[in-house]
């Protein structure tokens, strides 16, 4: 039996996909299983299995980049059948404006193309109501969806498309001000290094938080010094695996990862997201943890920590953070997310505030380590503290709810024993 | 004021018997339009009421009996010069384009030909290639004529008489399919305005262009479209030259999608120059969907029955290529 290989959305935003490698060839033996190929996304890669046996036959996509999800991008044909070529019924989304479809009334209309990624409108198949409407709502045409045939954008895409924007402004904005920007360098006196999938999603999704959320920023100085002997003892401690290296080395923010996730279970009020029309209250303490990788970064989420022990939550984010920079995550490791830590204290950042990744409600700013003279008993004492800046999402969290929040992570990591209750 | 139900072909001569009345000017020439009542029977029992002398039966000579009749116009006459076919009216060409079309021009507005050629014309009758053809477009072309196309009896009699009226060549092209079509006719005497279209349906989602026969099948395919909740404005261009522009810009600027539909040839057709129109009009800037032509094939009218109504669009293409239109497919 024939089985069709078709690009699969494998992750909520994408409308395409890239065929980063092929782990087959044309007219290979497959097994159901094996892999045959990796997809490439906004945020992840990851390998793409055969459907079932036999012999593959690639599609043509005619060169094309950018895949619109659904498209078959190969088939899988048994002993003694005949496949004629494929590729017909597949519609690149960066080909599709060159794909003459025949204009039959009785032919399917094609599958609605991907946005194309461009920062023009030139080239876009749109009629001229829409160009109109687009130009008066400022939106770009590559940013909306056609659904006319060969993927022409028609006045409903740009109102639906329109309707959107409302909602989640960044796309349009995000080109709008390249354009004027560029202008304002001379010429030649720059690189321009074209947006990725990543960077064109960090841009959208902060871009939507900090004009959408409102923050609102709570600072607070923990002092350390019970959990830096803590944390030593631990690591002095620590098993070994059988080639002799320690089962494992907490970090301080493995720390910071279980207060946090503690610290949400005791305010629940705070363990909660924002939605269209009420607050999920979350069960669960699901901490992202922002990890930067080269051209941008990645919040992979260690779920439920609240119930995990440090050296499990170590183990784990030691992990997820290689395979972030390995941009080898599943959609389903970043997804999602009760709250976020992000630590720039290893570049000696004492203090910042960071931006809400929704649909979180609170992000958790981790200064350095620094020792300092505090007053104790009128005497100055040595200590090593860290200021911690909570960013909340007032909509969800207010002030008081935030400060008791806070106030939990910072008894938490000062006196980590207890953790252990 | 009593309106009846006549046929087409009822109102022409009822409009022609009543210019002739009231006019001593007006009269009729062309070949068997006399005792035997014309070849579709429009000028009927004509000859018996004004006599031979205003209903002239001519010899088989066209480019003669329009000669006689532009000549006629010019020395006062209001003549009405039937063409049994509007096909025949190739062999007239010099005196309907050359010497009719251009005399006012050319001397300087001293002179007028009022003269009135009546064309019936289309497919659909089995007549085949030399008997059935569109050619409103080619007289649309030249300056100094002006060109109409009646789709219901009450038009029919109202632009024969704007025509007779009109200081210029007017053609008044007749569908034959639409001689037998029954409609409310006033009694009385009165005019449809030369280069006025008229909107037949109010519709929402695309207007159609279509005139004489046309006009029909686009509002036939417009009812069964509306079953399925597609809203079809359907315009009755009924002047070819002057064209409403005004009025299809309007309909266009309100259903950002337009359909001409038309029986003439498609190619450098009515629907061309509609379309060209539009695409230089502010209209443009309202066009959700590309325009669409239906025309008449590039062939001439076959003979056999099948192939000449694939020859011209029927109500069934019609209405699947709105519905396209208007669902996105084209």
């Amino acid at each position: 039996m024939t089985v069709e290989v078709i690009l699969p959305k494998v992750d909520m935003d994408m409308s395409t996909g890239v065929i980063s490698q092929w782990h087959v060839k044309d007219g290979d033996t497959v097994k159901k299983g094996q892999p045959i190929f990796d997809i490439e996304t906004d945020k992840a890669a990851m390998e793409i299995e055969a459907p079932g046996d036999g012999t593959i036959k690639l599609a043509d996509l005619g060169g094309a980049k950018d895949i619109a999800i659904g498209t078959v991008v190969a088939v899988i044909y048994g002993p003694g059948e005949i496949v004629k070529a494929v590729g017909a019924s597949a519609v690149p989304a960066s080909a599709a404006a060159a794909t003459p479809v025949a204009r039959q009334p009785a032919a399917p209309i094609p599958p609605p193309a991907a946005p194309r990624q461009g920062t023009t409108d030139e080239g876009i198949r749109a009629t001229p109501l829409a160009r109109r409407q687009a130009r008066q709502a400022g939106l770009q045409l590559g940013n909306i969806i056609g659904s006319g045939p060969n993927g022409r954008i028609v006045a409903a895409d740009v109102q639906s498309s329109r309707a959107a924007a409302v909602k989640a402004p960044s796309p349009a904005n995000e080109t709008v001000a390249d354009a004027g920007t560029r202008a304002q360098f001379e010429a030649g006196s720059f690189t321009e290094i074209p947006f990725d999938g990543m960077r064109r999603t960090i841009a959208q999704r902060l871009t939507l938080s900090k004009q959408t959320v409102p923050h609102f920023y709570l600072s607070a100085t923990c002092t350390i010094d019970i959990l830096m002997a803590i944390r030593q003892r631990l690591n002095g401690h620590a098993p070994l695996n059988p080639d002799k290296s320690p089962a494992w080395k907490l970090s301080i923010n493995d720390f910071i990862i279980k207060a946090m996730a503690l610290a949400l279970q005791q305010v629940p009020a705070a363990n909660v997201t924002f939605a269209d029309n009420a607050i999920l209250q979350h069960h669960r303490s699901d901490i992202g943890v922002a990890v930067a990788v080269e051209g941008g970064l990645f919040t992979p989420v260690v779920r439920a920590a609240e119930s995990k022990t440090l050296s499990t939550i170590s183990r784990e984010m030691k992990e997820l953070a290689a395979r972030a920079r390995a941009r080898k995550l599943q959609p389903a490791e970043y997804q999602g997310g009760c709250a976020a830590i992000s630590n720039l204290g290893m570049f000696g950042v004492e203090q910042f505030s960071a931006i809400i990744n929704p649909p979180q409600a609170t992000i958790l700013a981790v200064g350095a380590a620094v020792e300092r003279f505090v007053p104790v008993n009128g005497q100055p004492v040595l200590a090593t503290q860290v200021t911690l800046t909570l960013s909340c999402d007032h909509r969800a969290v207010d002030g008081a709810v935030g400060a008791a929040l806070l106030q939990s992570i910072k008894r938490l990591i000062e006196d980590p024993a207890l953790m252990l209750a | 004021m009593s309106v009846r139900e006549l046929s087409f072909a009822q109102a022409i001569q009822e409009a022609l018997a009543q210019a002739m009345e009231v006019d001593p000017r007006v009269f009729l020439m062309g070949e068997d339009i006399g005792v035997y009542g014309g070849a579709f029977q429009v000028t009927g029992d004509l000859v018996h009421r004004f006599g031979e002398d205003r209903v002239m039966d001519t010899p088989i000579s066209e480019l003669g009996g329009a000669g006689v009749a532009v000549g006629a116009a010019i020395a006062g006459s209001r003549p009405v010069y039937e063409f049994q076919f509007s096909d025949f009216s190739t062999l007239a060409m010099e005196q309907i384009v050359n010497q009719a079309a251009k005399m006012r021009y050319m001397l300087g507005g001293k002179v007028s030909v009022p003269i009135v050629f009546r064309m019936p014309c289309g497919s659909g009758t089995g007549a085949a290639a030399q008997h059935s053809q569109s050619l409103e477009a080619w007289f649309g072309h030249v300056p100094g004529l002006k060109v109409v196309e009646p789709s219901t009896p009450e038009d029919a009699k109202g632009l024969i008489l704007a025509a007779i009226d009109d200081p210029d060549p007017v053609l008044v092209f007749e569908h034959k399919l639409l001689y037998k079509i029954k409609g409310n006719v006033p009694e009385i005497m009165y005019r449809t305005p030369i280069g006025k279209a008229v909107v037949r349906r109010n519709g929402k989602d695309a207007t159609v262009v279509a005139s004489a026969i046309m006009v029909h099948k686009a509002l036939e395919a417009a009812e069964a479209l509306a079953k399925e909740g597609i809203d079809i404005e359907v315009i009755d261009l009924r002047s070819i030259r002057p064209i409403d522009g005004a009025t299809i810009i309007e309909s266009v600027k309100k259903t950002t999608r337009l359909a001409c539909i038309y029986e003439g040839v498609k190619t450098l057709g009515i629907g061309a120059e509609i379309s060209a129109m539009i695409a230089e009009s502010e209209a443009f800037d309202y066009l959700d969907a590309p325009i669409m032509r239906l025309g008449g094939a590039e062939t001439p009218i076959p003979y056999s029955p099948i192939l000449e109504k694939v020859a011209v669009p029927q109500v069934d293409g019609i209405t699947d290529a709105l519905r396209n239109l208007v669902k996105g497919g084209f």
